[in-house]
């Protein structure tokens, strides 16, 4: 039974769930029998509190029984990545300097889950502080990706890509600030969604680029998508960006067909694309107008300075957001500090990574005295044009088709260079600086059997019509029902 | 902008509160220089008249009504402290 339950989706499982033919204990033990044959290779998990899972499971049961169950998500096992508060339970980034750090309270991501009834469970494994394209960046080792093991799963939120990708979680939530949940998604061979920046709080997630930072889902389908979307969307006093936003039924919404008008952008096709990369999207783009679509090409002329912008605003904030890690209050402390100066300094030596202390040096000389409007105020009326750049778009036409990454999944250790790996986050990142939602959805392997994703961009707030979208091309293609072999 | 990156490890390390080894500032200096070479070609856009954006999507004047809450028991606050006593954070003697 248990081979069959781990590559089920959320929507299929709710089935079972309801129909009583399933157990949230049967499922989660399942997963969790999962988890000890398969991550030792995958090493998708920082950690995880099985006991504190099964106890949720059976609280699950027990709702069901008494007629109280809370819905789709009521009983399904969400894996969180590691910068994702749970209370009572560690919060590590994947960084030393949060080793030994266990979580005060919920995220509100967290708390809307566990009333929504899923099973929170797992601590998944990403970039330290969320910086990287491939979680090797992380301080308990890198995540493997899981169509082939010598590969990575993308990043940061590889471990929720790979877990998922692996059945070991029937969902997960990562953060995207530059790429971080749609790249891995494609690479993985999943869905990913960062949700239109203030749709879903950030309070509770480790603070990397805050004006850049989005929670969002990771699943086998986008209706799948669609329910974890509207389990943790919606206006939250605690985080002072989020918005006042109408919630819809995503689900709901999915049966929306029109005749889109979609866009190509004519910049995402250039140089640096993988040839099996750019075919599977162009086929991609293809169906929808077998499908009736508008296809148009569009322009986003500033498109090449989106990695220069994101690599200022996002390392200025990120300096600022890790100023808070001083060895004092919590995190890290360095042993035997002559003063308190001397104190932060080694305490930030000792606890930081390598890619974490370049982006640290990197933001804080950008912010510095002399070269601040050189640098960041210049990046942010950059930033203006480049969200300029959509909005015309978006004149023409309803959203917008590209490859999510130019590459496939590369092997571990192949990119050292760290302006190599900045560059595989040039599809993304500029939706990060305009803010705006989008999806990545599986569309084909390459000839060596890696999964290719399919990036959809969409209108603020319009999460619906994105989601229809790539519901359309999911319902049409097979790419979601192929599973690695573990 | 136009000139070439003068990044002076020493001093920005100094402003973040870092302690580099040599062998990072090294290393650093290489890598660093050559993503603030990459970032030079932003000199070239043309931002005249253009108003920065901080945010994608401004939210301003969020207020919160000013009425007390329930915070953290003070052993859960302390529980992440790396030294503690009386309930307190334990920190280098910063004044003699």
């Amino acid at each position: 039974m248990a081979a069959d339950l781990f590559f089920k989706s959320i929507a299929e499982l709710a089935a079972l769930l309801e129909a009583k033919t399933l157990s949230s204990t049967e499922l989660t033990s399942a997963l969790i029998a999962r988890k000890s044959a398969v991550d030792g290779r995958v090493k998708a998990f920082n950690s995880s509190d099985d006991a504190d899972a099964l106890a949720q499971a059976a609280a699950s049961d027990a709702r069901r029984a008494a007629g109280q169950a809370r819905g789709p998500l009521d009983g399904i096992p969400v894996g969180l990545k590691d910068v994702i508060s749970v209370t009572g339970q560690p919060l590590t980034a994947s960084s030393k300097m949060l080793a030994n750090f266990v979580s005060p309270y919920d995220a509100t991501v967290t708390v809307n889950l566990k009333r929504a009834g899923a099973v929170v469970w797992g601590r998944l494994n990403c970039d330290e502080f969320a910086m990287g394209s491939s979680t090797e960046n992380s301080a308990f080792g890198p995540t493997a990706n899981p169509w082939d093991l010598t590969r990575v799963p993308g990043g940061s939120s590889g471990g929720s890509a790979a877990a998922l990708a692996a059945g070991e979680v029937i969902a997960a939530l990562g953060s995207d600030t530059g790429g971080s949940i749609r790249q891995p998604a494609a690479l993985c061979g999943v869905v990913g969604l960062k949700p239109t920046y203030g749709l879903v709080s950030r309070y509770g997630l480790v603070a990397f680029a805050s004006s850049l930072d989005q929670i969002g889902p990771f699943a086998r389908t986008v209706e799948d998508a669609a329910l974890m979307l509207g389990a943790i969307a919606g206006h939250d006093p605690l985080d002072s960006t989020s918005f006042k936003a109408e919630i819809p039924d995503y689900r709901a919404g999915l049966k929306q067909r029109r005749p889109w008008r979609l866009g190509i952008p004519k910049e995402y096709f250039g140089a640096g694309l993988d040839p099996a990369v750019g075919a599977a999207v162009e086929k991609a783009i293809a169906f929808y107008k077998s499908q009736g679509c508008e296809i148009k090409e569009v322009s986003l002329p500033h498109t090449q300075y989106c990695l220069d912008t994101y690599y200022i605003i996002a390392t200025a904030e990120a300096s600022s957001n890790l100023a808070r890690f001083d060895g004092i209050r919590y995190g890290h402390r360095a042993k035997g500090a002559k003063d308190m100066a001397d104190l932060y300094s080694q305490s930030r030596a000792e606890g930081f990574g390598a890619e974490v202390k370049r982006r640290i040096i990197l933001g804080t000389y950008v912010l510095s005295s002399g070269y601040y409007d050189a640098y960041y105020l210049r990046a942010q009326k950059v930033r203006t044009l480049i969200r300029q750049d959509f909005l015309n778009a978006y004149r023409e036409v309803d959203a917008l088709l590209t490859p999510t990454s130019p590459m496939p999944a590369f092997k571990l250790g192949e990119k050292s260079d760290p302006l190599a790996l900045y560059l595989c986050d040039i599809y993304t990142i500029g939706v990060n600086l305009a803010g705006l939602p989008a999806l990545s959805v599986p569309c084909g392997f390459t000839p060596g059997g890696l999964p290719i994703g399919l990036q959809l961009i969409g209108q603020p707030f319009r999460e619906s019509d994105l989601l229809a979208m790539a519901h359309t091309y999911e319902q049409a293609h097979d790419w979601h029902l192929k599973h690695p072999s573990l | 902008m136009s000139s070439a990156p003068d990044l002076d490890l020493e001093h920005v390390a100094k402003l973040a509160r870092l302690a580099l080894t040599p062998a990072e500032k090294e290393q650093f200096s290489q890598q660093l220089g050559d993503v603030l070479q990459h970032i030079e070609q932003l000199a070239k856009v043309d931002v005249t008249g253009i108003e920065p954006t901080a945010h994608a999507f401004p939210v301003v004047n969020v207020w919160a009504e000013d009425v007390a809450r329930p915070g953290l028991p003070v052993e859960v606050a302390l529980r992440n402290a790396p030294a503690q006593r009386d309930h307190l954070i334990v920190v280098p003697k910063v004044v003699e």
